[in-house]
């Protein structure tokens, strides 16, 4: 019971809660949702419906922000 | 207050904002973030420079330490319009991937598009490019586009709808100053949009003779931030580039091949 899933979440594999939300998955990592941008299998999720999408095995989730550049 | 006598300032007191994509700036001096010893030194390099247009890059967020990369803890978006970049992207689809995550994150529809062509040189590679800002000007993004000194290319740039062209000085990083002036001036001739100077400028002296050509602005970031001292060099940034811009305004004296006193020649004694 409680099995998790395989996602990769910035090219690592993780293992996450099944049908956790991507809104889920920031707070699990500690992450301030209007920080980051959320690209859920190619698909650039906005924030206002980060709660609504949830993560299947095998999801590529990438979380960026701005760094320093030129 | 109106005087009678032009002010020594009138020269570039005189000068229009440049004007992208619609939005007015009044710096014509552009930097990034990149390769600082710190933020710290970062802030008060851009403070120094009065550049208004800042470059940022999209980066993966560090998952596992709580190391403080973000970019937006040190810079105020309301204070500076920040201006995400493509940089590292090869091909036209990556561009186009990173642009629509930087609007995402980021406070407005402007883009600096990269695609790079050569991993030793950073050279952009054309085609890629062209197809990314055809893409993107699609899209409403107000595209930057990163180039080389090619007459052509900066052309089609134009056509596709970019609201800027920034050809090169000389390769991302080197220091080389302007390498090929002709070229850029023919670019800046020949386009209507802004011509903006991306790249390759190693001390003041590259950027002003730079903005001498009469281009609209310069974008660098390396000659700043890998000066040994920073901010100092940043101000001296900040003053060439005006200098550049005031003489360019001012219009400079026909080159001659022979001397031509200074002083009478009537006058002298027996």
């Amino acid at each position: 019971m409680n099995a998790k899933v395989d996602v990769v979440i910035n090219g690592e594999r993780r293992s996450v809660p099944p049908g956790v939300t991507l809104l889920e998955l920031l707070a699990e990592l500690a992450l301030d949702p209007r920080a980051v941008v959320v690209e859920h299998n190619r698909q650039i999720v906005r924030r206002p419906a980060l709660g609504d999408v949830r993560v299947a095995p095998g999801d590529a989730i990438e979380l960026v922000h701005f760094v320093g550049g030129g | 207050m109106k005087t009678e006598t032009p002010s020594r300032h009138d020269a570039t007191m005189h000068d229009s904002p440049l004007t992208i994509g619609g939005r007015a700036f009044q710096s014509r001096l552009m930097v990034g973030t990149g390769k600082y010893p710190d933020n710290a030194a970062m802030l008060r390099a851009i403070e120094a420079s009065g550049a208004e247009i800042v470059t940022v890059a999209v980066r993966r967020v560090d998952l596992d330490r709580s190391k403080d990369s973000s970019v937006l803890h040190h810079l105020d978006p309301k204070r500076f319009f920040l201006l995400a970049n493509t940089a590292g992207c090869y091909t036209a689809t990556d561009a186009v991937r990173y642009a629509r995550l930087g609007r995402e994150a980021g406070f407005n529809d402007f883009v600096k598009l990269e695609v790079i062509g050569d991993e030793e040189t950073l050279l952009p590679e054309v085609q890629g490019l062209l197809e990314a800002a055809k893409i993107l000007v699609k899209e409403d993004f107000k595209v930057l586009a990163y180039t080389n000194e090619d007459l052509v290319t900066a052309l089609r740039l134009e056509d596709a709808g970019c609201s800027a062209v920034m050809p090169l000085a000389s390769p991302i990083g080197s220091g080389l100053g302007l390498l090929n002036p002709f070229s850029v001036r023919t670019i800046k001739r020949r386009l209507q949009v802004p011509v903006v100077v991306d790249a390759g400028v190693g001390t003041a002296s590259d950027a002003c003779v730079t903005m001498e050509q009469g281009v609209d602005g310069i974008l660098m970031n390396t000659a700043i931030a890998a000066a040994q001292d920073p901010v100092a060099m940043a101000r001296a940034m900040r003053l060439a580039v005006e200098a550049g811009r005031a003489a360019f305004l001012a219009g400079r004296m026909p080159r001659r091949e022979v001397a031509f006193p200074s002083s009478p020649t009537e006058g002298m004694l027996d």
